[in-house]
């Protein structure tokens, strides 16, 4: 039989950092914040975790980040590394830690990511430096491409594929803008529109600013056990259900095509492990570094037809309180971003709706959720199915 | 700022080379005769490290591009708007380059594109890309 982790093990704490402009603290103490709200959620002692996950900082490079955030947390785990796949790490980390757990290698897995991208350094360093990372070095970088305009060539030729508009675009973010009104914690919470959309600077055709992710300071964590321990640790402990990853290529130049991606093999690996399909969830949490992300996203894990992703969203589908909430924290548009965390803020979301302790901008009867983080250009793609039961 | 001069590896260093002479190099397999970029030690299909340079006629359309306005490094913030297009040779890789000449800014996906070579620094040419008449 196919070994699963369904229903092996669950999330029982989760926290966030202050997220903005955090000037005091620095990215390992961003980390440390969340880390410390994670543990207090889940009601646990320092001496309960015997794992640490982590991911990767530009804005400060430790070469063994894992273990660095070791001792600064004055932790002596017996299971610790740090993952580097752009945005797709966090629901790979999730994953990693209920194969530790299921495996015995580990029984309590503090996993955690942050980076102070606002403050850590400044624009045009953070601008390039991405640029540096997710371009090709030897074949990409003399042409003075962007990350920006990795994505806009995907929305480009979407646009020419299945004929979505600029307009169906902008309605991403407009809606993403009013669920991150609803969050306490949100970086930009000021209402936009389809016209400041479409409006706003041009940063790479047909991308304009508020197309784009936020830069911001912030740092997420999550706590992961047995589903055995995680029924007497807390009042609701969220259920991984099912977990998919695919990694197809790095640089853009070798993504086989600008259309289809590997989100569609890694959902599908989530949904074959929950036993489960895009029927089922009850709300998604996708990854939104622009906004033709989402549209496409959408498509390929099942929740609407190829080309059919944008008209999703101009018909409001995506809200709370419609077909399929998405990112309802605000996602990385408005919520916040800074590197891994941005995927990380998204599976944070998920576990507060399926406790159901999201307020005015709470999903109703949210008992499965899905979340996708992606890393490169959709170069690694990772899907986690969330539930608040076994299933 | 001078625009970037291109970085070697014994993967990209007889690519440069061969654009110094005004000629765009694929590689291609000598197992199962695919064509592929970027260069590397083995052949990305069939694992064959038998490979052999060829070179491209220079022809090929537009696959996708953008217009970048925010420039990612302090290198191009003077070029202005330019175009950045991914696109298809006849041979069938798919290269990066920037779209030149006159009507860049005009690019569409589909366009044809003819191979042009751009001087930067230290005799160093970068394979670029211009709109054919049609």
């Amino acid at each position: 039989m196919e070994f699963s982790l369904r229903n092996r093990t669950a999330i029982v704490g989760i926290g966030e950092s202050d997220i903005g402009k955090v000037p005091h603290l620095s990215g390992l103490g961003l980390t440390a914040q969340a880390a410390k709200r994670a543990l207090d959620d889940a009601g646990l002692a320092v001496s309960d975790i015997d794992g640490l996950l982590t991911a990767y900082s530009l804005t400060e490079p430790f070469f063994m980040l894992g273990t660095v955030l070791c001792e600064y947390l004055g932790l002596k785990p017996r299971f610790c590394s740090s993952l580097v796949a752009g945005g797709a790490t966090p629901a790979i980390l999730l994953g990693h830690a209920a194969a530790a757990i299921a495996a015995g290698q580990a029984s309590c897995v503090l996993v955690c990511t942050g980076e102070n991208r606002a403050t850590g350094m400044s624009r045009d360093t953070a601008v390039s430096s991405l640029a540096a990372a997710v371009g090709h070095p030897y074949f990409e970088y003399p042409y003075g491409n962007s990350i920006p305009g990795c994505y806009a060539m995907i929305a480009r030729r979407y646009m020419h594929e299945y004929g979505i508009t600029r307009e169906q675009l902008a309605h991403v973010p407009v809606v993403t803008r009013q669920h991150a009104a609803m969050h306490p914690n949100s970086h930009m919470k000021a209402p936009i529109t389809i016209e400041d959309v479409i409006a706003s600077k041009p940063i790479a055709s047909p991308l304009n600013l508020l197309d784009c992710c936020l830069i911001s300071d912030a740092a997420g964590a999550f706590i992961v056990t047995s589903a055995d321990r995680a029924r007497h640790i807390a009042d609701r402990p969220v259920y991984l259900l099912g977990v998919g990853e695919c990694h197809t290529h790095e640089y853009i130049v070798c993504a086989e095509t600008l259309v289809h991606f590997g989100v569609m093999e890694s959902g599908q690996g989530a949904y074959r492990m929950a036993g489960l399909g895009p029927d089922d969830m009850d709300l998604a949490q996708l990854y939104d570094c622009f906004s033709i992300v989402p549209i496409l996203e959408l498509e390929e894990l099942g929740f609407c037809a190829p080309g059919e992703g944008g008209s999703f969203y101009a018909a409001g589908h995506a809200a709370i309180g419609a077909r399929l909430p998405v990112n309802t924290h605000g996602g990385m548009l408005s919520h916040a971003h800074a590197g891994a965390t941005g995927g990380m803020l998204g599976i944070i979301e998920a576990v507060a709706q399926l406790i159901g302790e999201c307020g005015e901008r709470q999903v109703r009867d949210a008992h499965t959720a899905l979340v996708h983080n992606e890393g490169g250009v959709l170069s690694s793609n990772c899907t986690v199915i969330l539930a608040d039961q076994p299933r | 700022m001078n625009l970037p001069v291109p970085a070697l590896n014994a993967d990209s260093k007889p690519f440069w080379e061969a654009a110094r002479a005004s000629r765009l190099l694929i590689k291609q397999c000598d197992a199962c005769m695919r064509p592929f970029f970027p260069p590397r030690h083995l052949c990305p299909f069939c694992w064959s490290d038998k490979t052999l340079w060829i070179e491209s006629r220079g022809t090929g359309t537009i696959y996708s591009y953008t217009v970048i306005h925010r420039a990612p490094a302090p290198e191009f913030s003077g070029r202005g708007p330019y175009v950045v297009a991914l696109v298809d040779l006849a041979e069938g890789p798919r290269v990066m380059a920037n779209i030149v000449g006159a009507g860049a800014l005009e690019a569409a996906v589909g366009d044809r594109v003819k191979l042009c070579f751009e001087e930067r620094g230290e005799g160093w040419k970068v394979p670029q890309f211009e709109r054919s008449a049609s």
